[in-house]
């Protein structure tokens, strides 16, 4: 097949002109635009939701909504953060930089690219409805545990259960995509080992995401069945067991909480070496840890089970395989940190983002070692304190990856450079606002708080208000951020194709003229 | 174009249409589970939408191909895709034979008291955990916690059909690569005759397991079967339906082959599909051993 025609059409120039340009779509650029605006609309969503948690735990006792309302949003405030919020963003993040950082003028499967986006918008689209549905939407919690979510679930569960089924045919699709296009779209010269590390985290992202979304729809087949047909898999009064329910979904849910911090990773090591003009320390091992990473994710997800009375061969593997992951993890840390060491940093927000990250990040990891530990997590198990430790992973970690990652090619995608005075307040509002909203949940973890209540005894009354008070603060300075992005795309000074010092070295994408062209590379660079 | 520049292909309505499609299939169906009486219509709507999507986005490509507008990069995207989607598909299985093994060498035993479960033999006297017939003694139907199972007479005969099955479907792997090595030799004539036993095969396994599953179900065999139903009918289902899209495809391959498509060194589509009837082959090897025979 190598004699080729040349075929001209308006693809190959400028963007299409109008609505059609953004159904039908085949470009990486505007195809990474609409999962990032789809992101951004889905974190208000949820953060609604979220909000509306904190109003009714503000105080002790009832007072604006019902326990079942209550269920409903902590159900839909955590899926839609997880499938809705963290992993299209960097899903969007990865199309738009990954044929920018490897030298290739697109996806390798551009049109597939365009399916797995517009998949989302009407998976969400299901799942919200039935918040509108007189029985109410899904109330078993994001983690939807059988029976709850089958013997005893709303009949609207159907609806949710096709939901994710888009969602991670969504998933799939676009994870093919970004291996095949990571492993065939390379520039000539770029091996393996010179792969930007934003890539190398992708790579494994994507084969982490082909390996579990799989599963994830095998287990919400399952509940179908049980459902709707009469079969057994999860009713012990057939022969089945809720406890295979835990094991299934968990078989995805462990590896796809790193889906949710690989990119992020990936993030953090090229700001980081960005703003300390150090080339990354340790670029080697951090490929090696973000592998190893991925391949012990497998093998530690009855972490999330040890009160359902496994054996204690069980517990002692799953313990000690948990604690295993910490070694990798720290590696990582320690190579942030000794990028930093010595470097002439300076803080412009995306550095402060990174910094934050490293930090809140592994207070996270230190909440998660403990939570490892089988007779500590007994007691913490089910309590705050794991709302605890995953907030800590999940925003001032994956979320403010992403929002660093944003700050950091914004200039590169608009190119005009974002308002720096009003960044730095943004990060401010946020870092402040997501410690005092995430850190209090320790203590009252440890006190005994249980997770998922609408009510909670007195002596937890002050802590509550304080969190409460911190994500309202959180909520409405991202309302900044927006206000941030869409003033940098209107107007701002012009940016240069390097955008910050020094970063011409550090990758292709600051070749390129800012804004970048609508097509990247038309014809192959050549990496030296 | 060169081989150093780049093959971008056009935009196109077809995923968009593909989108509306799968999603109004799935509203149907979710509306037909809820007894919603235009559930079942709005069901077939979307899958109309779903296969005119398939013919004309793949039509699209065929034509594309045909034409000579890929270089030899997108032959290798191609590639890896198929390759990529096939690991998926393995997953998908595993999922279910995961669920096969925790139940029969796991939840199965504890239920009747294996292990640490010493208070089962004194809450339930005279149960006995069997992995066919879980907690049930005599056929019929019965009410279990406030569910009817059905219970079987006997059970499918392993080396009845589905060991008939197993050597078609192996059969059918080794006339498809002959297929595969006429295409290579350039024999058009010998391509088709393997092709058509290669489809052949395939329909004769369906058609045996159709049988399989009329006497499976008359003798009480059913999907409420308790956990050995549901394992049953859930990994052999899933099977049957994807021999039933590999036989599909082989069917557009075998078109294609006779229109000319193919030539001994283009040809993807032949091969993509080759890997996944292989694959087919492979899960019911998996399916022979640990559903039928162990
Ligand atoms: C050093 C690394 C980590 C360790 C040792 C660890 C350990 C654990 C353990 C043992 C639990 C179960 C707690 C319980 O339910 O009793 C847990 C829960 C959780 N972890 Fe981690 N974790 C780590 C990193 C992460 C990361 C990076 C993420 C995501 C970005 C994450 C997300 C979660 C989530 C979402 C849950 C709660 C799920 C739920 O029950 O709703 N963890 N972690
Ligand atoms: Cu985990």
């Amino acid at each position: 097949m190598s004699t080729v025609v040349e075929t001209h059409d308006h693809g190959l120039h400028g963007p299409a002109k109008g609505l059609t340009r953004w159904l039908f779509t085949t470009n990486h650029k505007d195809i990474g635009t609409l999962y990032l605006w789809f992101s951004c609309l889905m974190l208000f969503i949820g953060g609604s939701m979220a909000m509306v948690i904190r109003a009714e735990l503000f105080q002790p006792g009832l007072q604006i909504i019902q326990p079942e309302f209550f269920n409903q949003m902590t159900t839909n405030h955590g899926l839609i953060m997880v499938f809705g919020v963290i992993m299209p963003a960097f899903v969007g993040l990865a199309n738009w930089m990954i044929p920018m950082q490897i030298g290739a003028p697109d996806m390798a499967l551009p049109r597939l690219n365009n399916l797995s986006f517009w998949l989302l918008p009407m998976a969400f689209g299901i799942l919200l409805s039935t918040l509108f549905m007189p029985e109410g939407g899904p109330n078993f919690g994001w983690t939807f545990y059988a029976p709850l979510s089958t013997t005893y679930a709303p009949s609207t569960v159907n609806f949710f259960i096709f939901s994710v089924h888009i969602m991670g045919i969504s998933s799939i699709l676009g994870s093919i995509n970004i291996i095949t296009t990571i492993f065939n779209m390379r520039a000539p010269g770029m091996t393996l080992m010179k792969m930007p590390l934003f890539v190398w985290s992708w790579l494994i992202t994507a084969y982490l995401l082909i390996a579990v979304m799989p599963v994830l729809a095998g287990v919400v087949t399952m509940m179908l069945m049980d459902i709707n047909f009469g079969t057994s898999f999860f009713n012990a009064g057939g022969g089945g067991d809720p406890v295979l329910f835990q094991h299934v979904f968990w078989f995805f849910g462990h590896p796809e909480v790193y889906i949710m911090i690989l990119p992020a990773f990936g993030i953090a090591s090229h700001i980081i070496e960005t703003f300390s003009r150090k080339p990354i320390f340790g670029y080697t091992s951090m490929v090696y840890a973000m592998s190893s990473i991925a391949i012990l994710s497998f093998v530690v997800w009855a972490h999330h089970m040890f009160t359902v009375g496994m054996p204690l061969a069980g517990e002692l593997f799953f313990m000690y395989s948990t604690m295993l992951i910490a070694i990798p993890t720290g590696v990582k840390v320690f190579n942030w940190i000794a990028t930093m060491y010595k470097g002439s940093i300076s803080f412009e927000t995306p550095m402060l983002f990174a910094i934050a990250f490293v930090a809140l990040f592994t207070i996270g990891g230190f909440s998660g070692l403990m939570l490892a530990i089988v007779p500590a997590d007994f007691q913490y198990h089910d309590t705050y304190f794991v709302v605890a430790h995953f907030h800590y992973v999940l925003v001032p970690g994956s979320l403010f990856g992403i929002i660093a990652g944003v700050y950091y090619w914004l200039p590169k995608w608009t190119g005009n450079m974002y308002d720096e005075t009003l960044g730095q307040l943004h990060f401010w509002l946020t870092f402040v606002s997501v410690n005092l909203t995430f850190f209090p949940m320790h203590f009252v973890g440890l006190a005994g708080m249980p997770r998922r209540y609408p009510d909670y005894a007195l002596q937890f009354a002050d802590f509550n208000m304080i969190i409460s008070v911190g994500s309202f603060l959180f909520g409405i300075s991202q309302l900044l951020l927006v206000f941030i992005v869409i003033k940098s795309i209107r107007a701002g000074k012009k940016a240069k194709p390097e955008v910050w010092e020094g970063s011409g070295e550090l990758g292709l994408e600051w070749t390129l003229e800012s804004p970048a062209p609508y097509h990247t590379f038309t014809v192959q660079p050549e990496v030296k | 174009m060169s081989e150093q520049e780049y093959y971008i292909p056009n935009g196109t309505y077809w995923p968009i249409v593909g989108s509306i499609g799968i999603s109004t299939l799935f509203v149907g169906f979710a509306n037909l589970m809820h007894d919603v009486s235009w559930g079942g219509s709005v069901m077939a709507l979307g899958f109309v939408i779903v296969v005119f999507m398939m013919f004309g986005w793949l039509g699209q490509v065929v034509n594309e191909s045909v034409s000579g507008t890929y270089n030899n990069q997108v032959d290798r995207s191609f590639r890896w895709g198929m390759s990529w989607f096939i690991f998926s598909e393995v997953m998908f299985f595993a999922a279910f034979f995961g669920a096969l093994f925790y139940a029969r060498a796991l939840s199965v035993p504890w239920l009747g008291g294996a292990d640490n479960n010493i208070f089962t033999p004194e809450l339930w006297s005279g149960f006995s955990a069997t992995w066919n017939q879980v907690a049930f003694s005599t056929p019929g139907t019965v009410l279990q916690s406030g569910v009817e199972m059905s219970v079987p007479t006997t059970l499918v005969d392993t080396w009845g059909l589905p060991a008939l099955n197993t050597a078609l479907l192996l059969l059918s792997g080794v006339t498809l690569t002959f297929a595969h090595h006429a295409l290579r030799a350039g024999h058009r004539d010998q391509i088709i005759g393997w092709m058509v036993a290669t489809i052949a095969l395939g329909l004769a396994f369906l058609g045996f397991q159709i049988a399989e599953y009329g006497h499976a179900y008359h003798d009480g065999l059913k999907l409420t079967s308790g956990i050995y139903g549901s394992t049953f009918y859930m990994l052999t289902g899933f099977h049957g339906f994807h021999v039933t899209v590999g036989a599909i495809m082989l069917t557009v391959i075998l078109y294609r082959v006779q229109k000319g498509h193919f030539d001994d060194k283009n040809h993807f589509a032949f091969e993509g599909v080759a890997w996944y009837w292989h694959f087919v082959d492979v899960v019911w090897l998996g399916l022979f051993i640990f559903v039928y025979w162990l």
